[in-house]
């Protein structure tokens, strides 16, 4: 399993054609605490960079992009209940969405973790 | 200092600016029909301030005027008896603020007022949470059509037959905009709702059913087998109130598992007012609050643990969602929200009763007195406090020749509806705690003088 990370603060896991997406531990803890998220239907098709998601929080409320084209196939129920998750563990039990890739080439364009810690660290 | 406009010259230096030929060219938009098409008649261009006061006076005697004539006149807008005290208490200083608050927390005052506005509200309708008003009823309406598109992500919606004709109107304009499917008509004369048909027809594909209640027709109807149908397939109840004095007397469409509840809150607090400012009202249940449009007031405590009130869910709103926003609406009807609270605060439970009782025992007496003359016969078989009956003859004319004898009737179908010929005999009688018996006795005697 590979994980890929974008500018927009999304991770995206990918295991053979599924993929799950969620927002980095970076994004959480500038958005601070997390009162809402509202997560796309599965079956609903997305486009690399269009929004999927949007995540509330005490400050602001955000949307969430889909880092490569494909369609949904399961939306994080746990966060409806407890969006807080996405404080706790963004990058694990607080993912937003699982999906099916479209084209595995776009992957190609987003960063490994250590390019992502660059990133941030120049933010 | 005195007041100068514009020049000219002023004038055609921005019409050059922007492109325009005449001051005419930037009302292209209102149609011919509504556009006057000269001067007032019998206004002069130039007056002095006395003159233009004299002048005006004797136009405005030609009124036949609310408080001074037998009122019967509903259909969404009431004449009710506002207490001398809530017109002294909004005027107070303490409650001079901006029309909507900014920077809220600063007017704790004001927020107060709106949490306990927004109480009030939700209670009345029987639902979770009410917002802190929206411009009126027809709009309120509208947002709430919106709303249940957001929720079920469907795109029609079924309008009854007993909504207000100038509510579906304002909803078939915005649609015209948006591609939202109403499907909307006019009522037959009968003292059976739409509803059933309703719930027959709501599909899959339906985001709401839209019914006003009590309805366009003043008639009552059992919400829970169209709640039941509707949510069987998805779809949400809305249900529209536009006289919010009735659910002193009969079961809110909350308790009854309305979704949503919107409506006009004019009734209390707010005068006739020649048809505005009003108040819309706007309320639904707690698992629907994230997708509801207006600003929302809550109570919280502060650092020292004291209790204070904040505008809260403020990410639905434009200021901070953008055009992501739930809505366009930022504001709220603060004033007319003040005269609701401060009537309904000096009600309390016991009054609205008290109040909701003493209208619909005088509807009561009126609709049988109505019903003894000769050629009327009444259309519903329940009502709050106001009914249809329909005439032997087309009713506006009857309206216009009661108006004569100084008694204003009702308000005729034909006006409601115009061209509608099934419906021209109709006409809708309200009344208030305003009316008294002789006011009945003299709606009577006239309608049996014309109709004789």
């Amino acid at each position: 399993m590979t994980r890929y990370f974008t500018q927009e603060h999304e991770w995206i896991d990918v295991d053979g054609d599924v993929a799950t997406v969620g927002i980095t531990d970076f994004a959480q803890g500038q958005l601070g605490d997390i009162v809402f998220v509202e997560v796309p239907e599965a079956g609903r098709a997305v486009t690399k960079g269009g929004d999927a998601a949007v995540v509330e929080s005490v400050k602001a409320a955000s949307d969430v992009y889909a880092p490569v084209d494909g369609t949904v196939t399961e939306g994080n129920p746990a966060l409806a209940d407890d969006p807080a998750l996405v404080n706790s563990d963004p990058e694990g039990e607080g993912w937003f969405f699982r999906m099916t890739l479209a084209d595995a080439g776009q992957l190609d364009g987003l960063m490994d973790a250590a390019a992502y810690q660059a990133f941030v660290a120049e933010q | 200092m005195r007041y100068l406009p514009l020049s000219q010259t002023d004038r055609q230096a921005m019409l050059a600016t922007i492109g325009a030929g005449s001051i005419d060219d930037l009302f292209a938009d209102v149609p011919e029909s509504a556009r006057l098409d000269g001067p007032v008649a019998g206004l002069p261009m130039h007056a002095s301030e006395l003159a233009v006061e004299r002048h005006l006076k004797s136009l405005a005697s030609r009124n036949l005027v609310a408080g001074e004539a037998p009122f019967f006149l509903g259909a969404g807008a009431y004449r009710h008896h506002v207490p001398a005290s809530v017109d002294h208490l909004i005027q107070r200083g303490e409650f001079l603020t901006a029309y909507t608050p900014y920077q809220p927390e600063i007017a704790q005052g004001t927020l107060q007022m709106l949490f306990e506005f927004q109480s009030q509200v939700a209670r009345l309708y029987g639902c979770d949470v009410a917002n802190a008003s929206m411009y009126d009823g027809s709009t309120a309406c509208w947002e709430a059509i919106v709303m249940a598109r957001r929720i079920t992500k469907r795109g029609k919606a079924l309008l009854s037959s007993g909504l207000h004709p100038h509510y579906r109107s304002v909803c078939d304009t915005m649609a015209r905009f948006t591609g939202d499917v109403l499907e909307g008509a006019d009522p037959a004369l009968e003292a059976k709702t739409d509803w059933a048909d309703l719930a027959a027809r709501v599909d899959k594909d339906t985001s709401c059913v839209m019914v006003q209640y009590p309805d366009i027709l003043g008639r009552i109807d059992d919400m829970a087998a169209l709640v039941a149908a509707a949510h069987a397939v998805g779809a949400l109840v809305i249900a529209v109130v536009t006289e919010p004095v009735a659910l002193g007397a009969i079961t809110s469409p909350g308790e009854m598992g309305a979704d949503i509840v919107v409506g006009e809150g004019q009734s209390i607090g707010v005068g006739l007012q020649f048809g505005g400012p009003y108040l819309g009202l706007f309320a639904c249940k707690e698992k629907f609050v994230r997708q509801m449009p207006g600003r929302l007031c809550g109570q919280t405590v502060d650092a020292n643990g004291k209790r204070g009130f904040v505008l809260t869910l403020s990410t639905r709103e434009q200021h901070i969602r953008r055009e992501k926003a739930t809505s366009n609406i930022c504001t709220n009807s603060g004033l007319c929200a003040l005269a609701f609270n401060i009537h309904m605060s000096l009600l309390g439970e016991a009054g609205l009763r008290r109040l909701a009782g003493a209208n619909h025992a005088l509807a009561c007496d009126a609709a049988d007195r109505l019903a003894k003359v000769p050629g009327v016969k009444l259309i519903n078989d329940s009502f709050f406090n106001e009914f249809t009956i329909e005439l032997p003859v087309e009713a506006r004319p009857v309206v216009r020749a009661l108006a004569d004898r100084g008694v204003l009737g009702g308000v005729s179908l034909g006006r409601l509806y115009p061209g509608v010929t099934e419906l021209e005999n109709g006409l809708v009688v309200a009344v208030t705690e305003t009316v008294t018996a002789q006011d009945i006795e003299a709606l009577a005697s006239a309608l049996e003088e014309i109709l004789a």
